[in-house]
């Protein structure tokens, strides 16, 4: 009665971890991928006075031409690119669904995709489910997970017609400088190929501001399906709210799909983000609070024997547990049913990343400084190797 | 704001390990920086936030009082307004723009005891003209802490 490639996907490594954690008391989840902070109180007060003065309909499409234009401005003002409102941005239920649209639109069934790993969990899933051909691009925790120009070059023989690159990523918060980007995009350039961006943490960035990839010139632009949205730098998980920046021929096509599948991004939603927009220094202090977790995080988990390379973005560290030669998931049960601190086995994200945890850092400092304490006291029983 | 500003101010009992820990900086230079700020007056105590609601037997009550005042020649309102922040019962007092001068916070065992301190103190003073008490009956928010409920997680435990 299933379809046989859906019958065949494997279910998320962290909806299978999610079940173990389910219905323990007392658990530190550092497992969780959204903000610890609610979504500023001027968006949900925006959201409220919509929904009492009647705003309960469908949209344009495309989304609401006042939320196209601020975020026009909001890309104008802060990197420097223009997008044309009226047919170059696509407004989109969260950026899952602007993933989902951008493979659907570019890709038939059996073309290639390159994604690079260790990946969020939808990057394989979704080209998968549209019956397309996954290559892998992994990356290594000695060049701190970031994507080696060579190795990509290698992989673009096999004629991938489209890539997506995440920065910072989630789960390593690996992100690029000018520089290593152009490295790539040189590389890029050579073929036909598509770049999807997921950038929808490039609020979240510590080390310098973020550099969209289309930013780099306006060949990048054209060629750049720039994904983002407001769960995570807003704060505004469950709103759902993302958008699309492209070219216009892709922003139509995606539309073409979005208009039969979603029909429109909930107007709540829409006026919603369009208020979060302007909360910039809302966003400023929860940036400034996840950098000091950050650095908090890095030097503890080293300091007790959790090899970490330092995340330049988003709220994710992600150390190494090779040295105490159990797998992710293994490590991930001990340390859940024995001092109630839930992680993400690196397993979740690429194979190759059994050796790994994803620890979230979007917590309170109280809550860090037990997981900590915790965490010493689990792999203290470990044997290192 | 510096940082260890900015962690004081929603966590004055912090340590200074943890404080060190979370700035980045060393224990040492954490007390140094904290002794300067309370040397020049920028931090001036640690208070905590206390739910009277919560408090067993006796709560006493508070109340907030308008002031309309004659302001002095030469000194203007300050002088009027020493005289009456060095009571007591004042907890809070500021000069305002408006339709009065003074508004004053001030907290006693129960009623009789700020209505005793409005007749007997305050409104016998020649420079207040005339005052309007209003008497709390609930707190829902002090010095940026809601009293009434916490903003309880909903996240679950696991997300992407």
């Amino acid at each position: 009665m299933i379809a046989k490639h859906i019958e065949q996907l494997a279910p998320s490594g962290i909806r299978q971890f999610f079940d173990l954690v389910l219905g323990m008391q007392d658990v530190i989840s550092l497992g969780v991928g959204e903000p610890d902070f609610n979504a500023p109180w001027r968006v949900c007060e925006k959201a409220i006075t919509a929904l009492e003065a009647g705003y309960t309909s469908y949209t344009s499409n495309q989304g609401m031409l006042c939320l196209r234009r601020a975020l026009s401005e909001h890309f104008h003002k802060h990197y420097r690119l223009s997008y044309d409102p009226d047919s170059e941005i696509l407004v989109t239920t969260g950026v899952s669904e602007g993933l989902d649209l951008a493979v659907r639109a570019l890709l038939k069934p059996r073309d290639k995709i390159v994604v690079v790993s260790p990946h969020y969990v939808a990057y394989p899933a979704l080209p998968e489910i549209n019956s397309n051909r996954v290559i892998y691009l992994v990356t290594k925790e000695e060049e701190q997970f970031k994507i080696n120009p060579k190795a990509l070059d290698a992989l673009l023989k096999a004629g991938p017609k489209a890539i997506i690159i995440n920065y910072p990523c989630n789960p390593t918060g690996a992100s690029y400088n000018k520089e290593e980007l152009k490295e790539i995009w040189r590389v890029l350039k050579k073929k036909e190929i598509v770049v999807i961006s997921d950038e929808v943490y490039d609020e979240l960035s510590y080390e310098g501001k973020h550099l969209p990839f289309a930013a780099l010139d306006a060949q990048a632009k054209k060629r750049t399906i720039l994904l983002n949205g407001f769960s995570k730098g807003y704060a505004m998980t469950g709103f759902r709210s993302g958008y699309v920046c492209a070219d216009k021929k892709i922003v139509g096509a995606m539309t073409k799909i979005h208009s039969y599948s979603a029909l429109c991004s909930p107007i709540l939603s829409q006026i919603a983000s369009t208020e979060a927009l302007k909360a910039q220094k809302e966003v400023a202090y929860m940036r400034g609070e996840y950098k000091r977790r950050r650095d908090f995080m890095v030097k503890e988990l080293n300091r007790i024997g959790l090899d970490c390379h330092r995340p330049e973005g988003a709220f994710y560290c992600f150390p190494s547990i090779k040295r105490y030669g159990l797998k992710s998931l293994d490590f991930s049960r001990g340390l859940l049913f024995g001092h109630k601190i839930a992680v993400v086995p690196g397993s979740a994200f690429g194979k190759e990343f059994d050796y790994y945890l994803r620890m979230s850092y979007a917590n309170t400092f109280d809550n860090l400084k037990t997981a900590i304490v915790r965490i010493e006291k689990y792999i203290s029983g470990l044997k290192k190797r | 704001m510096d940082d260890i500003l900015e962690i004081l101010e929603s966590n004055a009992r912090i340590s200074l390990e943890d404080l060190a820990k979370l700035t980045g900086k060393d224990i040492k230079s954490v007390e140094a920086a904290i002794k300067n700020y309370e040397k020049r007056g920028t931090i001036i105590k640690y208070k905590a936030v206390i739910n009277r609601d919560k408090l067993e037997g006796a709560k006493g009550v508070m109340a907030l009082i308008e002031v309309q005042v004659v302001p002095q020649k030469d000194v203007g309102f300050d002088m009027v307004a020493e005289r009456i922040y060095k009571f007591p019962e004042v907890r809070s007092c500021f000069l305002l723009s408006g339709t009065y001068d003074l508004l004053l916070l001030i907290e006693g065992k129960d009623i009789n005891t700020v209505a005793n301190f409005v007749s007997e103190k305050l409104a016998p003073l020649s420079s207040v003209k005339g005052t309007t008490t209003h008497f709390m009956l609930k707190k829902y928010k002090e010095d940026g802490v809601i009293l009434v409920k916490g903003d309880k997680n909903k996240r679950l435990n696991i997300t992407y």
